[in-house]
């Protein structure tokens, strides 16, 4: 089954509502309450990130009985070097987004532990693509 | 898991099928058939919201009699401070007290007296506990099973510790037998503003007895007390004299919206309000790492001094026990040594709860692949509906309405649009769909032309 939303760049009142959205269709199956909390807190987080740092993105959610697969597209800057944003504490938020509360520089490290697997691809100027996927 | 014990009861002969508590009610648990009101139980949580609006009293609150005291050789009316408050301030606590003693009970006994108590195990609990944070507040039975039903993934969150209620109850237990009353002999009965702590005693956890005997209804309370009041001479009781012990300035305050944040250290917060509280939570369950250690939530607004079966405004009922509270700060002469330090060695491990199960309404199916299949149904179906959530399906709103579809509890054709559509498309006759309706609201609604 799949949901797809749109995600607004800049939009932070509206940030969280996929995962929201996401998070009430997954109290619906017979779940393990851990588990939907990592999809929950990983999606958010790469929710926040696109209303955070881009300027617009999608979100396509698959869920079979066995896993989520969560696919972000967003167009936007790009992240120059993976490894370096996917360091705890590391962040480039501008101080209006950290007047906001975001910004920690948490947001990647989260998802990639709360995630059985996640894979970034990113091209400057271009775009963010982002694949976490959760076993059930 | 029916095994949830409600204290909220619809009296059908009373009840008009208006709808009003489906709409309001937070948990969905509220349908209407043949034009009453349906309980769902295993979502009810005694918040008492559709007790507050429904416009004929259909809905009751079950109840011990008050003649259940009278076989007890000891009757102890254990009485919150938001009791004292619903009269005015020309009455004394004396003299409340002492209305009450009229009425048959030989002892009066404050449960705020049991605050101090849980104050201290629960900055026990904080200081402990670095994972399970924010610790939620036991305090407000309705909120806990909010909790479990609709937020199951919190259910570790809620901190494992009883309320002063209980407290207060295994005390004068203790008290009294210190003086020689045997167990048999004394009934602790509880007056109470409200209907989640009735179900929440009448349904106490596996292997565990209650010590309270029996629940008598804040508002029967207060209209036997009123007569009293009226009839008594001049106020010159003291209430010392009539208590074993008063409650301390901030224990006074416990039930009240921050009575219980304000005591604890560290990053705490209050709401109040059941639906307040429910948006709150979903947000919490969104994040990662929560910014609090402690978390104060009640149903009600103005928490208890809102309760569903007080009598006066709830905004009075505060102002009166926060001026108490300052009162009571300010006379030495009241900062006695609590009698309630005696015993506590022997209360504290009665204090705590073993275990809080969580008890998902919104699971579709044990079986995933069902549950998928559900969901995908759900969504085809609220693709159809018109979602204008009218409630004229006698479900409370169109996902509702999906959903008890997939679940077998309704049809298609209960959506007034749908019967429009097939109607116009020849597949349901007017009559049909009259049948339908009728079934949903009662004949009368529809046969009954001069209503
Ligand atoms: N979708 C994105 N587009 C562009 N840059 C991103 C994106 N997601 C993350 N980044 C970069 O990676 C950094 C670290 O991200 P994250 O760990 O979520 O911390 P934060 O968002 O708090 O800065 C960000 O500051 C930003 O530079
Ligand atoms: S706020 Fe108080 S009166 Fe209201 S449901 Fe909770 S415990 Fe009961
Ligand atoms: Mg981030």
């Amino acid at each position: 089954m799949t949901f797809t939303y749109e995600i607004e760049g800049g939009n932070f009142s509206r940030a969280g509502t996929a995962s929201s959205d996401i998070k009430k269709a997954l109290k619906q199956l017979d779940l393990d309450y851990t588990i939907i909390k990592r999809v929950v807190v990983s999606l958010y987080e790469a929710e926040v990130n696109i209303v955070a740092h881009a300027r617009r993105g999608t979100l396509t959610a698959d869920i079979d009985p066995d896993r989520i697969v969560m696919v972000l597209d967003d167009q936007g800057p790009g992240i120059p070097d993976i490894d370096a944003a996917m360091t705890a504490g590391f962040s480039t938020a501008s101080s209006r987004v950290r007047e906001m509360g975001f910004g920690a520089g948490m947001g990647l490290p989260n998802i990639k532990k709360n995630a059985d697997s996640l894979n970034i691809q990113s091209t400057v100027g271009v775009g963010t693509r982002l694949e976490i996927v959760v076993n059930f | 898991m029916s095994d949830f014990h409600h204290a909220l009861k619809i009296v059908d002969e009373l009840c008009i099928g208006c709808s009003k508590c489906m709409n309001i009610c937070p948990t969905h648990a509220i349908r209407v058939r043949n034009g009453k009101a349906r309980l769902m139980d295993n979502r009810c949580i005694d918040c008492g919201e559709c007790y507050r609006i429904c416009p004929v009293s259909a809905i009751i609150i079950e109840q011990d009699d008050f003649s259940r005291i009278f076989p007890f050789k000891y009757r102890v009316a254990l009485v919150p401070a938001v009791f004292f408050a619903q009269f005015p301030s020309k009455y004394s606590i004396g003299r409340i007290t002492q209305a009450l003693l009229e009425l048959g009970f030989t002892h009066v006994f404050e449960i705020e007296n049991g605050a101090r108590l849980i104050r201290q195990e629960t900055r026990k609990l904080l200081a402990e506990n670095r994972d399970e944070k924010p610790l939620i507040s036991t305090f407000c039975p309705a909120i806990v099973r909010l909790v479990q039903v609709k937020f199951p993934a919190l259910v570790h969150h809620l901190m494992l510790l009883k309320p002063p209620l209980d407290a207060a109850a295994i005390w004068f237990r203790h008290h009294l037998e210190q003086q020689g009353a045997s167990r048999e002999e004394t009934g602790i009965f509880y007056v109470t503003q409200c209907a989640a702590k009735i179900a929440a005693i009448k349904s106490p956890a596996e292997g565990e007895a209650s010590p309270i005997s029996g629940v008598i209804n804040m508002d029967e309370i207060y209209n036997k007390v009123s007569v009293k009041l009226q009839a008594a001479e001049e106020d010159h009781a003291q209430a010392n004299d009539k208590q074993v012990t008063m409650p301390g300035s901030a224990d006074v305050l416990w039930s009240l919206t921050t009575g219980e944040s304000s005591q604890i250290p560290g990053k705490r917060m209050a709401i109040d309000g059941v639906h307040n509280v429910t948006n709150f939570l979903e947000k919490l369950e969104q994040e990662e790492h929560p910014a609090f250690d402690f978390l104060e939530l009640r149903a009600c607004d103005e928490s208890c001094a809102g309760g569903v079966l007080t009598t006066e405004n709830r905004f009075l009922t505060a102002e009166r026990m926060r001026s108490r509270a300052r009162k009571c700060a300010a006379d030495e002469s009241q900062k006695q040594p609590s009698a309630m330090l005696y015993f506590d060695h022997e209360i504290l491990p009665l204090l705590t709860i073993a275990e809080i199960k969580p008890r998902s309404m919104m699971k579709l199916d044990e079986d995933m692949g069902e549950a998928l299949r559900k969901m995908k149904m759900i969504r085809q179906i609220l693709q159809m509906l018109p979602m204008v959530d009218c409630g004229a399906c006698g479900s409370p709103g169109c996902q509702a309405l999906a959903e008890d579809i997939v679940q077998g509890r309704a049809m298609m054709e209960n959506c007034i649009f749908i019967q429009r559509r097939y109607e116009q498309k020849g597949m349901l006759k007017p009559e049909v769909s009259a049948e339908i309706v009728k079934k949903i609201w009662g004949a009368n609604k529809i046969d009954n032309e001069n209503k």
